[in-house]
C-alpha cells in the first residue's frame, strides 16, 4: 500500500515549507519514526519522521524547492508487517483556499453542510392569511406604501413566502391589464434556478407541463375574471381611413424625435381624438356604481403597455388638457418608466378610460376586456393598405385601421357606443398634414 | 517667634528648620480638621460618604515634606489626605471633591478622597487597590527613560494592598530596572476588618524588599521627623539613579475604614483606645513645644486658623454647583460623545 | 485615507505589523514596545526581530511574565507622556490584565475629567485554525467591546493592518489592536508605501451585492468573501463587508447595505451568544426593521469555550467557506 507524505505544518501560521535535504532516496527503506527528510520554514528547521515502515517509492519535491503545507512530497510503499498506518496527511492544517489534501475526517462536516443547505426554513406559504401573518417587515411596509394586499400576491420565496421583490413586482403590475390575448412572454419575477420537473416557464412553455402561476399571472387572471363577471361586455367596431393622419405623422416624426427624444407613434393622435370624442359622449368616460352611473370629471387615459416581463397600464392624467405633442411626451415618459420598472402607484392609478394599440401586434380586430371601474376600452388595430371605394365611387388604395370598442352595457348601449365610435372615426379621418401637434 | 536650630542639639530634627517643623504640624492639624469635617458633613446629611485618615497624620506630613514640588510625582491612594495637602493641594480642592462639585479635579465623577492634580504631579487613581502601583512604575520608567535626574515617583499604599498581585509585579519590575521610585507602605495594621496576621505570615513588610533585590526599611509612622528622614533618604536615592526603595511606616487606623464600616464588629474599643495613647498629633505638638519650636498659644492660634481655613473652604466649595447632567457625556474619548445607538 | 506615494509593496499581515511598528519606533522617541519575549527573541512571530539592536533595551522591553503589570506599567507610561505599545503574547493570556484594561486604561480620561489621558496600544494575536487548542485560539473582542472608553480594531488585510495600526498609535485613547494569527502569513496584499492612517470606525465593502449583506472581520471575512464569490456562480449577488473596526463600529455602512439587500448575515469566529453579532443584530433591528425581508442571522462558533486540539474538534468549532456558503445560500433563498 502506497502512502503519500505531505509537507507538514511546522509552527502556527506557517503556510509553506522548503525541502532542505532528503535523508533517504528512492529505493531506500525507512522505519516508522525514522527521519527521512529535513524541512525548513522561516520559523524552524526540522527532521520529519516517517509515518510508516517501507520503501521510498517516489520523491516528488527537489531539495531547495518550496511547496505549500499539505502538498505531497513523497510516496512510500508500506511494508505489510507494520501496524495500521495513521492517515497519510502528517498533521497538516488545510489552508482555506488550498484544494490539496483535505483531511479524510471532513466527510462528516461536508454532509452537515449539505444538510444545512437542504434544510428549508419553515416560513411563509400556505394560505393567503398565513402569508399575511408571515410577512416580513419589509413586505408589510412595501405593501402599505404601494397599497397592495399581501394576500393577493404569489410568493416566490422559500416555501412560497412573499418576498419584498414580489411586492415590488406586483406594484409594477398596476390595475388590470386590458388585453385578453397573448401578452407578456418570459415572465421571470425574481425566481432563481431552473423550474422543478413537470413544469415550464411562461416564456418557454413545454407541452405536457404546467407553468406555475407567479403573481403577475395570478393578478391578471383575477382581474380579468372580475371584470368579465361584473360588466356585461358588448362590442363594436369601425373602420377608419388614416391615410392623411399617417402622412401627417410621417412628416412630423423625425423632427419630433430630434426635439423631444421620444418616438412619435399614432398613439398620441389617437388619444387626442379619443378625448375629444369622450367630451362629446361623456357616458363613455363613466363608471357603474350601485348609486348610479358616475360621470368622471377628469379624463385620465390608461395606455396598455405589454413588456417582455410585464403588462402595465400607466395613466396619462388630464389627457384632455394635453396637445398631441404633450400626449406624445407624456406617453413616452410613461413607456420609458414602464420599461425600467419604475412606475409608481401614482402612475398606475386614476384611469377613467383605456386605449390599447393592439395593431402593434398585427391584430386586425380584437375584443378587449374592460379595465374594472371603467365604461369602455378602445383599440387601434393594424394599419393596412387596402383598395377602398371612395365617395365618388372611385377605387383607391388607402391606409385603413380598425378601431374596436368593448363597452360596459350597464352604462351605455349601442346608441351611445356607436355614436362614440362614429365620432372618433370622423375626427381621425379629419387629421392631416396641415394639423398642429 | 522662631527659635534657632542651635538650641536643639539633642533633638533629632533631620535637618529640618523650625519653620519646616511648624509646617509639618500645621499639615497634621489641617489633615485632622478636614478629615473630621468630612464626617461632620456626612452626619449632617450633606455628603453620602466619608473616609478618614486619623492616625496617618505624622506619616503623611513627614513624607510630604520630603517630596519635591514641581519635580516629583505622587501616586497615592485614598487615605492620603495629608499627603495631598502636603504636596500643595488646597483645602478648597479637597472640599470640592467631598462635595462632588463641577469644579472638582474629577468633575464630581469619583468618590471623595480620589485626589488628582496634573499641576501638582498627583496621578489620578481609581478605587481599585494596587491598580495604581504599576502606573507609578510606568511613570518612573518614563522619568528614567527621559534621563530626568532629580525626579522620583513616591507611590503609597496601605498594608492591605501589599497582598495584591500587582503590588508584587510592580516591585519586581521597579527593582529589575532600578527605577526612581519609593514604595511607601502606610501600615495601619487593618485592611478594613482584616488584621495584619490574617494578611501575611511575615508581618514586617519592609523585609520583602530583599526578595525583590531592593533596599527596605521600617520606621515609626507616628514620628513625622523619622518619616521625613527615611522617606527623603529613599527619594534622594531614587532621584540620583540609585534605584527603588521599599519604606514601611507603621501607624494605626483610629477610625473605621469609612462611613460604611462599623469597626466594632471586628475590634474592641479598648484596643483602639490603647493605640490612641500614641496619637501622633498631640505627641508632635508636645515635642515641638518642649523643643521650643512653638508654644501652646501658637498652636492654639494655628488650630483656630486651620478651622477658619477649613470653614472658608467648606463654604466656598459648597456654593459651587454640581456638574450638570450633560457633563455625564464628556471626556470619554478625545472629542465629542458619539454613542452607537 | 491619504497615501503619500503611489507605490506599494506586497507583504503579509505579520510583515505589515512589523513594518508599521518599525516606522513608529523610528519616527517617535516616545514609542516604547513592552511585552514577553519582544526583545532578544523579537516576538514569538518575529515581529520585533532585531528591534532591540536598533532601538535599545530601554525602548524594547522584555518584561517578566506578568500580564497585569505589562498593561499597568504601560498605562503609567502613557499617563506620564510616553506612547507605549504593550504586547500580550497571545490573546488567551490577556485575562490577568483585565482590570488594567477595563477599569484603568478605559477610565483614565473619564475619571480625571480629561486631566489625565491614556494613549496606549495593546497588541495581541488572537483566533484559531492553527491547532492552537484551548489557550492559543480564543477570540476576545466580545469581552472588551462592551467597555466605553476603549477602542478595538481587528484588520484582516495587510494594507488595513498598517493604516489602522498607525491610527491606533496616533490615537490619544487606549486601543486594543487584534491580529488574527492565522492570517499572519496566509494573507498577502499590496500595502502602500509611506505613512498613512485609516480612521477607526470605518468598515470596508469588499464585494458589492444586492441579495444579502454579510458582515464579518478577521480570518472569517476572507472565507466569507470566498464563499460569496463561489455563490456568484449560482447566480447569487452577495455583499461582503469587512468591519475592520469593532469599537467604534461603522453603523452607517451596515445600515446602507441592509437597506439595499434587506437581509443580513453576521459571520464571526467568536461564540454566538453575546458576540459582536448580537449587538449588530440589535442595532439593525432597532434602526432598519422595516427594511428586513428575513430574520437577521448569525453564523458563529458554538457555545463552548474554545476549539479543541484534536483536528475534528477544531474543524467542528471553526467554520469554513463551504459552511459559510451554506448559511448565505439559505438566507438568499429565504
Amino acid at each position: 500500500m502506497a502512502t503519500t507524505i505531505t509537507m507538514p505544518q511546522l509552527g502556527e501560521t506557517v503556510t509553506e515549507g522548503t525541502v532542505a535535504q532528503w535523508l533517504k532516496k528512492v529505493g531506500d527503506t525507512v522505519e516508522k519514526y525514522e527521519p527521512f527528510v529535513e524541512v525548513s520554514t522561516d520559523k524552524v528547521n526540522a527532521e520529519v519522521p516517517s509515518p510508516v515502515t517501507g520503501t521510498i517509492r517516489e520523491v516528488l519535491v527537489k531539495e531547495g524547492e518550496t511547496v505549500a503545507t499539505g502538498a505531497a512530497i513523497a510516496v512510500i510503499d508500506e511494508v505489510g508487517a507494520a501496524p495500521e498506518a495513521p492517515p497519510a496527511a502528517v498533521a497538516p492544517a488545510a489552508a482555506p483556499a488550498a484544494a490539496a489534501a483535505a483531511p479524510p475526517s471532513s466527510n462528516g462536516h461536508a454532509a452537515k453542510t449539505q444538510a444545512i443547505s437542504a434544510a428549508a426554513p419553515a416560513t411563509g406559504g400556505g394560505t393567503p392569511d398565513e402569508a399575511l401573518r408571515a410577512a416580513s417587515p419589509a413586505v408589510r411596509r412595501l405593501a402599505r406604501e404601494h397599497q397592495i394586499d399581501v394576500r393577493a400576491i404569489i410568493g416566490t420565496g422559500a416555501n412560497g413566502r412573499v418576498t419584498a421583490e414580489d411586492v415590488l413586482t406586483a406594484a409594477q403590475m398596476g390595475p388590470a391589464a386590458a388585453v385578453g390575448q397573448a401578452i407578456a412572454v418570459g415572465t421571470n419575477f425574481g425566481a432563481t434556478g431552473a423550474p422543478a420537473s413537470g413544469t415550464s416557464t411562461y416564456g418557454e412553455p413545454i407541452p405536457g407541463t404546467i407553468v406555475p402561476l407567479n403573481q403577475a399571472r395570478r393578478i391578471i387572471a383575477q382581474r380579468m375574471v372580475e371584470s368579465k363577471h361584473t360588466a356585461p361586455h358588448a362590442w363594436s367596431m369601425v373602420e377608419v381611413d388614416v391615410t392623411n393622419l399617417w402622412k401627417w405623422r410621417t412628416r412630423e416624426k423625425d423632427r419630433f424625435e430630434r426635439e423631444t427624444g421620444y418616438k412619435l407613434t399614432l398613439m398620441p393622435f389617437f388619444i387626442r381624438a379619443v378625448v375629444e370624442s369622450l367630451a362629446a359622449f361623456p357616458l363613455m368616460n363613466a363608471k357603474f356604481t350601485a348609486e348610479g352611473i358616475y360621470v368622471n370629471k377628469d379624463v385620465n387615459i390608461g395606455i396598455a403597455i405589454g413588456l417582455a416581463t410585464n403588462l402595465v397600464v400607466p395613466v396619462v392624467k388630464h389627457a384632455d388638457q394635453l396637445s398631441i405633442k404633450g400626449l406624445a411626451i407624456a406617453g413616452g415618459e410613461l413607456i420609458e418608466k414602464a420599461r425600467k420598472g419604475k412606475l409608481g402607484v401614482d402612475d398606475l392609478a386614476g384611469g377613467t378610460f383605456t386605449v390599447n394599440n393592439n395593431g402593434a401586434n398585427g391584430s386586425y380586430a380584437s375584443a378587449p376586456i374592460i379595465n374594472a371601474g371603467q365604461a369602455g376600452i378602445v383599440t387601434m388595430e393594424a394599419v393596412v393598405k387596402k383598395p377602398v371605394v371612395l365617395e365618388n365611387d372611385a377605387i383607391a388604395v388607402r391606409s385603413m385601421m380598425n378601431c374596436c370598442l368593448s363597452l360596459d352595457h350597464r352604462v351605455v348601449d349601442g346608441y351611445v357606443a356607436s355614436g362614440f365610435l362614429a365620432d372618433l372615426k370622423k375626427r381621425l379621418e379629419k387629421m392631416g398634414p396641415d394639423g398642429v401637434l | 517667634m522662631a527659635k534657632t536650630d542651635t538650641k536643639t542639639q539633642t533633638f533629632a530634627r533631620a535637618g529640618l528648620t523650625d519653620e519646616q517643623l511648624r509646617q509639618m504640624l500645621r499639615n497634621m492639624l489641617m489633615q485632622r480638621q478636614l478629615d473630621n469635617r468630612g464626617f461632620q458633613l456626612n452626619r449632617q446629611g450633606k455628603v453620602p460618604f466619608a473616609l478618614g485618615s486619623e492616625g496617618h497624620e505624622a506619616l503623611q506630613a513627614g513624607a510630604a515634606m520630603a517630596f519635591h514640588r514641581g519635580k516629583d510625582i505622587l501616586a497615592p491612594y485614598y487615605r492620603d489626605l495629608g499627603l495631598a495637602l502636603g504636596i500643595g493641594l488646597t483645602p478648597y480642592e479637597i472640599m470640592l471633591s467631598i462635595f462632588a462639585r463641577a469644579d472638582d479635579h474629577n468633575g464630581g465623577r469619583q468618590f471623595p478622597n480620589h485626589y488628582s492634580s496634573k499641576a501638582a504631579g498627583l496621578m489620578s487613581f481609581s478605587s481599585i487597590l494596587a491598580a495604581h502601583i504599576p502606573h507609578a512604575v510606568g511613570a518612573a520608567y518614563a522619568i528614567q527613560y527621559r534621563g530626568e535626574k532629580g525626579r522620583a515617583v513616591l507611590v503609597t499604599c496601605g498594608d492591605g494592598t501589599t497582598s495584591e498581585g500587582e503590588w508584587h509585579e510592580s516591585m519586581n519590575f521597579a527593582a529589575i530596572h532600578r527605577l526612581p521610585l519609593v514604595m511607601l507602605v502606610e501600615n495601619n495594621e487593618w485592611a478594613i476588618s482584616t488584621p495584619l496576621d490574617k494578611q501575611m505570615a511575615q508581618p514586617e513588610i519592609w523585609k520583602r524588599a530583599a526578595g525583590y533585590g531592593m533596599p527596605g526599611v521600617r520606621f515609626d509612622g507616628f514620628d513625622p521627623i523619622a518619616t521625613y528622614a527615611t522617606v527623603s533618604e529613599a527619594l534622594d536615592r531614587a532621584r540620583s539613579g540609585g534605584g527603588p526603595t521599599l519604606v514601611e511606616g507603621v501607624c494605626y487606623r483610629y477610625l473605621a475604614h469609612s462611613t460604611d464600616d462599623n469597626d466594632m464588629t471586628y475590634r474592641t474599643k479598648e484596643e483602639v483606645a490603647e493605640h490612641r495613647k500614641k496619637d501622633p498629633v498631640p505627641r508632635f505638638e508636645a515635642v515641638l513645644i518642649e523643643q521650643g519650636v512653638t508654644s501652646v498659644d501658637e498652636i492654639a492660634a494655628m488650630k483656630k486658623d486651620v478651622l477658619r481655613e477649613t470653614n472658608e473652604a467648606t463654604d466656598k466649595a459648597e456654593a459651587v454647583p454640581y456638574p450638570t447632567p450633560s457633563e455625564l457625556y464628556t471626556h470619554l474619548y478625545e472629542g465629542a460623545w458619539q454613542p452607537w445607538l | 485615507m491619504a497615501v503619500s506615494t503611489t507605490s506599494s509593496t506586497v507583504m503579509n499581515n505579520v510583515e505589515a505589523v512589523r513594518a508599521t511598528l518599525y516606522e513608529a519606533m523610528k519616527n517617535d522617541d516616545r514609542t516604547i514596545i513592552l511585552g514577553e519575549d519582544v526583545g532578544a527573541r523579537g516576538n514569538v512571530f518575529l515581529i520585533t526581530k532585531d528591534f532591540i539592536n536598533e532601538f535599545g533595551p530601554q525602548r524594547v522591553i522584555d518584561t517578566p511574565i506578568a500580564e497585569a503589570s505589562i498593561v499597568g506599567i504601560a498605562v503609567g507610561m502613557a499617563m506620564e507622556g510616553l506612547r507605549p505599545i504593550a504586547e500580550i503574547q497571545f490573546a488567551d493570556f490577556i485575562y490577568p490584565a483585565f482590570n488594567q484594561i477595563v477599569g484603568e486604561a478605559a477610565k483614565t480620561r473619564y475619571r480625571s475629567n480629561g486631566e489625565y489621558t491614556c494613549p496606549l496600544v495593546i497588541r495581541t494575536p488572537y483566533g484559531g485554525g492553527v491547532r492552537g487548542a484551548l489557550s492559543h485560539s480564543v477570540s476576545i473582542e466580545a469581552l472588551f467591546y462592551h467597555v466605553p472608553g476603549l477602542k478595538i480594531v481587528a484588520p484582516a488585510f495587510p494594507a488595513d493592518v498598517k493604516g489602522l495600526l498607525n491610527a491606533a498609535i496616533d490615537d490619544p485613547d487606549p486601543v486594543l489592536f487584534l491580529e488574527h494569527k492565522k492570517t499572519y502569513r496566509l494573507i498577502k496584499g499590496e500595502v502602500p508605501d509611506g505613512h498613512y492612517t485609516i480612521p477607526l470606525g470605518k468598515a470596508s465593502v469588499l464585494k458589492e451585492g444586492t441579495q444579502l449583506t454579510v458582515v464579518s472581520y478577521g480570518l472569517y471575512v476572507h472565507w466569507a468573501l470566498e464563499a460569496a464569490q463561489s455563490l456568484a456562480n449560482e447566480g447569487m449577488s452577495i455583499e461582503v463587508i469587512d468591519l475592520r473596526s469593532i469599537r467604534p463600529m461603522d453603523k452607517g455602512t451596515i445600515l446602507t447595505s441592509v437597506e439595499k439587500t434587506r437581509k443580513l448575515l453576521i459571520v464571526h469566529e467568536d461564540n454566538k451568544f453575546g458576540g459582536i453579532g448580537a449587538e449588530i443584530s440589535a442595532m439593525v433591528a432597532e434602526e432598519a426593521l422595516f427594511h428586513l425581508d428575513a430574520p437577521i442571522r448569525r453564523h458563529c462558533a458554538p457555545d463552548v469555550p474554545a476549539m479543541g486540539y484534536a483536528e475534528p474538534l477544531e474543524h467542528e468549532y471553526m467554520s469554513s467557506p463551504a459552511k459559510m456558503a451554506g448559511a448565505m445560500r439559505d438566507l438568499v433563498k429565504f
